[in-house]
């Protein structure tokens, strides 16, 4: 009995040991490319730690791109997205957890349809909208003549500002918490908009902390609807920007990781300190169905 | 105390007040949920409603954005089935998803197993396990872009120890779709894994004691009682990974730029190329809206094999 525990632990620790090694190795290779001088990197057979440690790699991929530039405009993003989610997700999943009124099923159930529609059939109607925004970016009230929302932070922000997830991932949290302070508030003359903000929303900094990182990352993380709805290098997220950068480089691998890695950076430093949360969220999504 | 014979007392008052002043509540309330649900509801349409309906509405025009919408019909319905791109496109994705899809179930289904063991440090694997998950597509793809360099590479210079001489990864086709799959699957068995050990961890203890007494070998309680406990994770899990599979575009984008000819393209970079390279906005909302019947179709038959299994 003993000694067949003992072998099971044994091949716990060799096969984890093995996939962990799998999972951890490109980013340990990454960075140690980025800090190995040329010869070192272009080196048969390979050499694993580099002679001397050099930033050059670094220097060279922020003084080509502008990258910090890049930093500032996807953490605005990342920011922006949180904040509208965060807002609008508690409310409405707020007044469908605890308020009743007329079309709330009928309401919530279209949102949560909404969820299973591909984002491919939106994506070309959700640019020409974006392009049409009536009064905006040089358009005339019929939505012609300039390029609307375009080239703009806000094509990026709006169209993700009340994600249906946000919603449903609100509504739930909200669910889990008494009505008897509401109760009890409203014999009290409190308002219901005071009700929620100043009674409810405190009691669920859980899951807006969850809610938060995990819409964070898929902002920090996005590629397809940034590279479409921002032309200018100027506006350029991290993502884009990386994709740019190798695209230009194609074989200069040290500035091309060093790049990389100041972009994974950060999301792995959250990740590192706020691990607790990413596992609800993800937990969460598993549930949703 | 006092209260409590207060109430008493006023008791026939406020039950008589109780009727007028619940509908006022009511109306109150509702007008508070409506101005709370308002700006959910007002992106939704603008940026839901409202394309989902355009979407049908564009497949039958041309559109380029510059010069204004033309009304086709069925036009671009007939482009698409002389669409030789299109079609292999929708090869390739398919045939990424046969193999994608099962991996996926099976690989995050034996991490969660193997990080759900009560041994120490178990917690490291997972944060090793998870750590890929939480990097973008794109960073990924360079990553292992490099990695999968074919004289420099990590990969092939570790082959070469062992004597093989590994392929030009992402230059000849067969390799680079697998690249693009191995790649895929180290981005996302992570996610996949913590939802599986929230399955794992709702499977009551007694039915594997009773294996244990019966004489079950580990094996076979992963086949006859983890799997088949885990039969709704499963059916989320693979939903998801399907419909995220036939729309996969950063990872051909950024890792194989859809190439060696064409061979790891996939439909949504066609339809991207369509849309936003060529302009030809109302062909490629006509491919998008077959791709999401593709989608619809592909998730059905997903659940069907999935309820087969459990009857």
């Amino acid at each position: 009995m003993k000694k067949s525990e003992n072998i099971k632990k044994l091949i716990f620790y060799i096969v984890g040991s093995a996939i962990a090694v799998v999972m951890v190795m490109p980013f340990i290779w990454s960075l140690l490319t980025s800090i190995k001088p040329d010869t070192e990197i272009f080196q048969i057979p390979l050499q694993w730690f580099p002679s001397t440690i050099t930033f050059e790699h670094y220097i060279e991929a922020f003084a080509s791109v502008p990258f910090g530039r890049y930093l500032f405009n996807s953490a605005y993003l990342a920011v922006m997205g949180v904040f509208f989610n965060l807002l609008f997700g508690s409310m409405s999943g707020y007044a469908f957890a605890k308020l009743k009124f007329k079309g709330r099923k009928v309401i919530f159930g279209i949102l949560l349809a909404a969820m299973m529609i591909p984002g491919v059939v939106v994506m070309i109607p959700q640019y020409i909208v974006l392009n049409n925004m009536p009064l905006l970016g040089g358009n005339d009230i019929l939505g012609q003549g300039g390029h609307g929302l375009l080239n703009n932070f806000w094509a990026v922000i709006l169209p993700g500002a009340a994600g249906s997830f946000a919603v449903f991932f609100m509504r739930q949290f909200f669910l889990t918490l008494p009505d008897e302070y509401m109760e009890s508030a409203r014999i009290d003359g409190c308002s219901e908009f005071r009700i929620f903000w100043n009674l409810y929303l405190p009691l669920t900094k859980p899951a807006l902390a969850t809610l938060g990182i995990f819409t964070f990352q898929a902002g920090w993380n996005s590629f397809l609807w940034p590279l479409i709805v921002l032309n200018d290098r100027s506006l350029y997220t991290v993502q884009i920007g990386l994709q740019a950068f190798t695209f230009d480089k194609q074989t200069a691998y040290g500035p091309m990781m060093a790049a990389t890695i100041v972009i994974i950076l950060p999301i792995i430093a959250i990740f590192m300190y706020l691990q607790k949360y990413f596992v609800e969220g993800v937990n969460f999504s598993g549930i949703k169905s | 105390m006092r209260w409590n014979k207060l109430n008493r007392a006023q008791e026939g008052v406020i039950s008589l007040n109780s009727v007028t002043k619940k509908s006022s509540f009511n109306r109150y309330q509702s007008r508070a949920a409506y101005f709370l649900i308002a700006p959910t509801l007002i992106l939704f349409v603008i940026f839901m409603v409202i394309p989902i309906g355009m979407a049908i509405f564009l497949s039958f025009t041309n559109y380029d954005i510059i010069s204004s919408m033309e009304w086709v019909g069925l036009d671009n319905f007939k482009r698409l089935i002389d669409d030789a791109i299109l079609w292999k496109t929708f090869r390739n994705v398919g045939l990424l998803t046969l193999f994608y899809v099962p991996l996926m179930v099976i690989i995050s289904l034996l991490l969660a197993v193997l990080v759900t063991q009560p041994f120490r440090g178990v917690t490291m694997f997972r944060l090793a396990f998870y750590m890929p998950t939480v990097t973008s597509a794109v960073a990924a793809s360079i990553v292992w872009l490099w990695m999968l360099n074919s004289e420099y590479g990590l990969i092939n210079q570790m082959l070469s120890y062992i004597g093989i001489a590994g392929p030009a990864w992402l230059s000849e086709s067969a390799p680079a779709m697998t690249s693009v799959i191995a790649v895929t699957l180290w981005l996302g068995v992570g996610g996949n894994m913590i939802i599986y050990m929230a399955g794992i961890k709702g499977i009551p203890a007694q039915l594997y004691e009773a294996a244990k007494i019966d004489g079950a070998s580990a094996f076979k309680q992963l086949i006859h009682i983890t799997f088949p406990m885990l039969r709704p994770t499963t059916l989320l899990i693979s939903t998801m990974t399907l419909i995220g599979a036939l729309q996969i575009f950063d990872q051909a984008y950024v890792l194989t730029q859809g190439g060696p000819a064409n061979s790891t393209k996939t439909i949504v970079y066609h339809i991207y190329t369509t849309g936003f390279e060529q302009l030809q906005m109302g062909y490629a909302s006509s491919q998008a809206l077959v791709l999401t019947i593709a989608i619809l179709i592909f998730t059905v038959i997903n659940f069907k094999i999935n309820q087969n299994k459990a009857g």
